[in-house]
């Protein structure tokens, strides 16, 4: 059984769409991200999944069951927002029990299932404190051991690691993960952030505009993007793209060939001159300006040693170049 | 542009010389009040602006004011009054800015400016109405008219600056309590009003103040023994040929100590709110 369903769920505000009919089916288990840029839509979506706000039209099916107008606490979900949202008054084990006491849940009941998401997620010692006291990490923490008590059917993430920094966002994505697994609950995850949705989805949902560009396996939208914008939303940095006379002579409206995906030599398909260069170390960006087509970003395994000014040539990868027809659409064959 | 007074110590005395001139310049007659209620009577003619000495000093108001017993009566008349009028319009007027920024509805935004509007209508325009009001439901003579009143009469700057605050209050967090299943008078009491405290704070200064110190509406919807405030029973003392006044100093001075006690709580609260939000 599917443990969420959206079927054509659309959403206006005034006479501004905000989702255009969105279509998705959730396996129980399966870890779904939302990714999109700003706007796209994926916040509202999670929110009409939550039931914080209402569609204008479409069906929303939890476990099977109809949720169209069921408040949100009834619809056996928990959620975790990006700014925490913890209760300030109340101590960490309070945060996390408040929910359960609100269901009537058992006292002896509560006390074992925040224990239990305590440990799970080593906030025994904080318990008794407050909100105030803890750092970024800690509360993110808290409010993922809150949703972790209430057992839910379904766990909402809204870009739950954007208020952290680099360093403990990194760790506190492994974590989620690694309570994916322990759980085995199935998850939403919003976010901006591709990195994130490549590491932690089994299925990327990827959106734009308020319709879903492509749904599907994280290296399947690496490898088989099925439109342009999908093609150039997923992978860092992002894919290289000429439109033009180079496209028209394979029948496009547009080429893209990934940065890792470009030799560098004496000569090849493109000449340039290097703009700017970024020595990471494990790899090398090359900023190429090529005459006439713009510029591109070539990534080199390993340091090279190019330098700015130099003139190379680029050329893609056997089958690695990407072709779009004017809708943007991917073309095969 | 915070910094640039710490800049100049010149721009940041001139500063200070115009704060400490300003500061004089209020607190002046309230002060003059206060020393001239413990002077005897010739005193106070005499030599209005000295302080009171072995000499000059006479408790003879305060012993004419309390001596009459009923200024207690007065007292918590006013108290009865200004308590009561400010909860309601800190109740009423978070309540209603709750709902004006939480909730999108048809008109929303025109709602706020209706209420808002209050604001540049002076009430005191509509005391024959109000007046006709209260006899017809004989509510003359009685707190709840007041109350009814100052309640009218501060609910448009409190939902104002209320609305404005509310605002900056984390949708998270609302949203949080209601996919924890609170209801929304337990978000609004639990969750938003404990956040709000700096600036109920501030409208309750604001709000308090006018109400206890107004003659004109005790004056005429409760003149009553029975309901009398301390500002209009400090009236009693000036007569149209002679004029008490060791008593309305002493009665005057006695009536700003309780609004000052609520000023200094609220203040408390108002500056640790504003702390508070620096140091986060």
């Amino acid at each position: 059984m599917d443990s969420l369903q959206l079927q054509n769920i659309r959403k206006s505000f005034g006479s501004m769409d905000v989702l255009k009919g969105v279509e998705l089916d959730v396996t129980r288990g399966e870890f779904v991200v939302f990714v999109g840029p700003s706007g796209c839509g994926k916040s509202t979506l999670l929110r009409i999944i939550a039931g914080l706000d209402d569609q204008t039209s479409g069906d929303v099916r939890i476990d099977g069951k109809l949720m169209n107008g069921v408040p949100p606490a009834k619809r056996g979900i928990a959620m975790v927002f990006q700014s925490y949202a913890l209760y300030p008054h109340l101590t960490v084990a309070k945060n996390m029990a408040l929910a359960l006491t609100q269901e009537g849940v058992a006292k002896a009941e509560i006390d074992t299932r925040v224990a239990t998401a305590a440990a799970m997620l080593r906030l025994e010692a904080l318990l008794d404190r407050r909100p105030s006291e803890l750092s970024g990490g800690q509360r993110q923490r808290v409010a993922i051991g809150r949703a972790i008590v209430r057992q839910p059917s379904l766990f909402l993430f809204d870009e739950p690691l954007s208020n952290l920094d680099a360093a403990l966002r990194g760790g506190t994505r492994v974590e989620i993960a690694k309570l994916h697994r322990q759980l085995g609950a199935t998850m939403v995850y919003v976010t901006h952030d591709q990195i994130e949705a490549m590491t932690l989805a089994d299925k990327i949902v990827v959106m734009n505009g308020g319709v879903v560009e492509q749904v599907g396996r994280p290296l399947e939208l690496y490898n088989r993007p099925a439109t342009k914008f999908v093609a150039g939303f997923i992978g860092s940095p992002a894919m290289n793209f000429i439109d033009g006379a180079t496209a028209a002579r394979v029948n496009a409206a547009a080429v893209g060939v990934r940065p890792e995906h470009l030799v560098v030599g004496r000569d090849g398909s493109w000449s340039g001159t290097i703009s700017h260069a970024e020595h990471l170390g494990a790899d090398t960006m090359l900023y190429v300006e090529v005459p006439e087509i713009g510029l591109f970003t070539a990534r080199i395994p390993g340091d090279v040693a190019h330098d700015v000014g130099d003139i190379v040539g680029l050329t893609p990868q056997e089958g690695r170049l990407y072709r779009f027809d004017r809708e943007g659409r991917t073309m095969t064959g | 542009m915070m910094y640039t007074t710490r800049t100049s110590p010149l721009t940041r005395g001139v500063v200070h010389l115009v704060l400490v001139a300003y500061t004089l310049l209020c607190i002046g007659p309230v002060l003059l009040v206060a020393i001239n209620s413990f002077k005897s009577r010739a005193a106070i003619f005499r030599s209005p602006l000295s302080l009171p000495d072995a000499t000059t000093f006479d408790l003879i108001g305060y012993r004419t004011v309390l001596g009459q017993g009923v200024f207690a009566r007065y007292f918590l008349n006013s108290m009865i009054v200004t308590l009561g009028s400010l909860g309601c319009v800190l109740l009423f007027g978070a309540m209603a800015a709750f709902a004006l920024s939480e909730y999108r509805f048809k008109g929303n935004k025109l709602l706020g400016l209706y209420l808002s509007l209050g604001i540049m209508v002076p009430i005191r325009l509509g005391t024959v109405a109000i007046l006709n009001m209260m006899v017809a439901s004989r509510l003359v003579d009685t707190h709840l008219a007041l109350i009814l009143i100052y309640t009218a009469q501060g609910l448009p700057v409190a939902v104002f600056i209320l609305s404005e605050f509310m605002q900056g209050i984390s949708k998270d967090l609302k949203d949080a309590g209601r996919i924890d299943g609170l209801s929304e008078y337990t978000i609004f009491f639990r969750l938003v009003l404990p956040l709000m405290r700096p600036a109920v704070a501030t409208v309750a200064v604001f709000t308090m103040i006018p109400i206890w110190n107004d003659l004109w509406f005790p004056l005429i919807v409760a003149p009553g023994e029975a309901t009398k405030t301390v500002t209009l029973g400090a009236q009693v003392f000036i007569g149209q040929f002679v004029t008490n006044w060791n008593a309305v100093l002493a009665a005057l001075t006695l009536a700003i100590v309780p609004v000052l006690v609520l000023y200094l709580l609220f203040s408390r609260q108002l500056i640790r709110g504003i702390t508070a939000g620096a140091v986060k």
